[in-house]
């Protein structure tokens, strides 16, 4: 690993990207806290994991999250959007984490920085209306095996005339039931496609997948023969567009892991401090002290990763990739620990529905394995810092 | 670069630094040098080394921040450059780390003007070695319970006691010492001491042996030892806020009055590690190729490059909840950091692990085992790793007080 970096010595946290983020964190508190959330999500559970019902979301809440710009954030100002920095939407992403958002925003984001990194008309078009009309949208990019390679694009495509039909199933589509556009990868011989098609378009059917997580929707989308004009063409060899967006996908959901964990760090440290057994604060025994402690010191390693990373990617410094890789292992593996102690060190309260616990604890367990966990993206890193494998 | 560095540009401060480094790049040592400066065992490792500090503090790296009048330079923050272009330079330690890190930052804070200027040069210049006597047999994490007893007689003090885990103690000049001068209160019982060791009548220092098999601490006995009340530093019954300062600035959360080259090099230390796995064996394979060493490996550079960009977001405070968050955070993750990448060279050195220091096919003579041995000196110093996660969740998280 060399030190050729260009990023800030502050990793580009600024006076603009501190403003952003106390905003965020200030309009999720009054607008989402947690009983809201509560009542919102997880009021019945037969709804959600028996009724078959698609998750519920805050749609008035949506509507002043767009007024305030956030999906514009990752969109270039010709488009109408903010152009913020990587670790600027970072500090953003960790209070939608804080406070367990459930909304389309992560997948608009996520396909806004696919667009930008294609920068053809067809995108621009997108991203136009995404930063205008707050258009949600998301990404359609992964296979049946739920593999996470840039390169296993779920669909197929063929040529019909200028355009393309498409065929085949995309899985584990993020809020699908929440966006009305998805950046669909598809393979046409062994080039690589991105197209835009609408969720309402003929030929698209999205199945609801059944998920522990009651902070999103997930779906898988079956495509029917579906006709693509030439003009929803983002990309006809998207390969580079996919390597370059893929680590900032990685670090959003690192930044969502990194404020959701330390929600959970922060509400276990003040039950221990009410909750009283053998006439003390639980937090006065060590057994219940220490493993705060230690997961604080794993979140604050995320935090880190994750701010160095986003300032690698801001400055395009060729550690950027290593740097992504790690930032997504420690805030899985961070989040992990906390979801863990703070249902145990929470006792029997933590393991009702009644406490707001769980909701954390299953978004969490999705955000690790979203776009790898641990020990993919360490297989990964194994490569970069040891070497591939010289012996089969 | 003979006369001491005047500009206070700290860039032109830290290529004069740099430069003086490449040039002066000390021969190399006579005699192999433990890992820390804290273990340093012969007479001859300590005159290398203090011909080293010497030649660093004419330079201006050592007593950078000090005040010219208490033999320092009398800059503002360059000292915090200097320490990172000797880290840099991997050049040898500076020995006199207990003075530097320890007695002079705590001197500066409780000393008499007289006192500054008797103590503090000799420290700088590394000709005065300090040790601390703070530990005893029956006081190690619950530092107050102290039994030395300091007994007033006339203008002098009659010291009697054990003090253990001395490192440096059978070089030392002065010690900085915690004592009991009352045994009504526990904490406002104390007075702290700067205490003459060598040569001082009542006072025996003995080696006591690691589990490394090595020497490189004492324990140093008083009977009925005799010291003017000028050494004592700060009021009778003061001890435990001097104390305190003390255990401050050496757990990191100042920069001293200078650290010198050595440990510390994070990223060189996930290198090694792979340098290891590629020359070790695990049944047929290369360690290097097995994917369970791999990943661990990996977790091992991921710790290195988490404890780089803490460091990095200590100084960003808009992206520090607590101010003190981090930097109480720092003794006990480096600490765990080299214990945890010991343990894995160990692991992957495999049937060479067993080899130890003088084993002429042991892997890096010996380093790992070593190493591994070592650590838990550092684990345990300076407040156990237990002790500072309770000053984190009392201090930072708000939890309640474990005493």
């Amino acid at each position: 690993m060399s030190s050729i970096s260009k990023a800030p010595q502050d990793f580009g946290f600024g006076e603009d990207e501190v403003m952003l983020r106390d905003v965020a964190h200030r309009f999720l508190d009054a607008r989402l806290p947690t009983d809201k959330l509560r009542r919102l999500v997880a009021e019945r559970p037969e709804t959600v994991y028996d009724g078959g019902a698609t998750a519920p979301w805050d749609k008035a809440l949506w509507s002043e999250i767009v007024e305030l710009g956030w999906t514009g954030l990752a969109i270039d100002q010709e488009q109408g959007g903010a152009d913020i920095s990587l670790v600027g939407i970072a500090g953003i992403v960790e209070e939608v984490g804080r406070y367990a958002l459930p909304s389309p925003l992560i997948p608009t984001l996520s396909a806004s920085m696919m667009l930008r990194a294609a920068g053809t008309e067809a995108a621009n078009r997108i991203m136009t209306q995404i930063a205008s009309e707050g258009t949600p949208t998301g990404l359609a990019i992964t296979n049946a095996r739920g593999s996470w390679e840039p390169g296993d694009a779920p669909l197929t495509a063929v040529a019909d005339g200028d355009g393309l039909i498409l065929s085949g199933s995309a899985y584990f589509v993020q809020d699908a039931f929440k966006v009305d556009v998805l950046l669909v990868s598809a393979k046409l011989g062994n080039k690589l496609l991105l197209c835009g098609v609408r969720t309402d378009a003929k030929g698209v059917h999205l199945k609801q997948d059944h998920i522990h997580d009651l902070t999103r929707d997930q779906a898988s989308v079956h495509f029917d023969e579906v006709r693509i004009e030439p003009e929803a063409i983002i990309s006809r060899d998207a390969a580079s567009v996919f390597q370059a967006t893929w680590p900032r996908l990685m670090v959003l959901i690192a930044a969502d892991l990194c404020g959701a964990a330390e929600w959970l760090l922060q509400t276990t440290v003040e039950y221990a401090k009410e909750r009283v057994q053998f006439d003390r604060p639980i937090g006065f025994f060590q057994a219940v002290k220490h493993p705060l402690v230690n997961a604080m010191m794993k979140i604050d390693e995320a935090r880190s990763l994750v701010y160095h990373a986003c300032a690698e990617l801001d400055a395009g410094s060729e550690n950027a990739v290593t740097a992504a890789h790690m930032a997504k292992s420690s805030a899985s593996d961070a989040a992990a620990f906390i979801s863990d102690r703070s249902i145990q060190l929470h006792g029997g309260i933590g393991f009702t529905w009644e406490h707001a616990l769980h909701i954390y604890f299953k978004r969490n367990m999705h955000n690790q394995a979203l776009m790898g966990d641990g020990v993919y993206h360490r297989q990964k890193l194994a490569d970069l810092v040891i070497g591939p494998i010289s012996v089969i | 670069m003979n006369a001491p560095i005047q500009e206070p540009d700290p860039n032109e401060f830290r290529s004069k630094v740099r430069r003086w480094l490449e040039e002066n790049v000390p021969p190399p040592s006579p005699e192999r040098l433990p890992i820390t400066p804290i273990e340093v065992m012969t007479f001859g490792q300590r005159d290398y080394l203090q011909e080293w500090q010497r030649k660093c503090y004419k330079a201006g790296l050592v007593g950078t921040d000090i005040p010219v009048e208490y033999g320092g330079y009398g800059h503002k923050g360059l000292q915090s450059i200097a320490n990172q272009e000797m880290k840099r330079a991997k050049v040898p330690y500076l020995i006199n780390i207990v003075g530097l890190s320890m007695a002079v930052p705590t001197i500066l804070r409780h000393g008499t003007e007289e006192q500054k200027r008797k103590f503090i040069p000799g420290c700088l210049s590394g000709e005065e070695i300090w040790c601390q006597g703070f530990s005893e047999p029956g006081a190690g994490s619950d530092l107050a319970n102290q039994r030395t007893m300091a007994k007033k007689d006339g203008d002098d003090w009659i010291l009697n006691g054990h003090k253990v885990w001395t490192s440096l103690g059978h070089f030392a000049k002065w010690m900085i010492l915690l004592t009991r001068t009352s045994s009504e209160h526990k904490y406002e019982g104390l007075t702290y001491f700067l205490c003459p060791i060598e040569g001082q009548s009542g006072v025996t220092v003995r080696p006591l042996v690691k589990i490394t098999g090595e020497t490189g601490f004492n324990e140093v006995l008083f009977e009925d030892a005799r010291i003017p009340d000028a050494y004592r530093l700060d009021e009778v019954g003061k001890g435990w806020t001097v104390a305190m300062t003390t255990l401050t600035a050496e757990r990191g959360a100042s920069e001293g009055a200078g650290s010198g080259g050595g440990a510390g090099d994070i990223l060189g230390a996930t290198a090694k590690l792979v340098e290891l796995a590629r020359n070790s064996w695990s049944g047929d394979t290369l360690a290097a190729d097995n994917p369970v060493t791999r990943d661990a490996i990996v977790q091992r550079s991921i710790a290195a490059e988490g404890l780089r960009q803490s460091a990095r977001r200590a100084r960003v405070s808009s992206l520090c909840d607590h101010p003190m968050r981090l930097p109480l955070q720092q003794k006990l993750a480096v600490t765990e950091f080299d214990q945890e990448n010991a343990r894995l060279g160990v692991q992957i050195a495999g049937a060479h692990s067993t080899l130890y220091k003088r084993d002429s096919r042991a892997p890096s003579e010996g380093h790992w085992p070593l190493a591994y041995l070592n650590s838990y000196g550092n684990t345990i110093a300076a407040g156990t790793n237990e002790i500072q996660r309770n000053i984190l969740g009392e201090r930072v998280l708000g939890l309640p007080k474990s005493k």
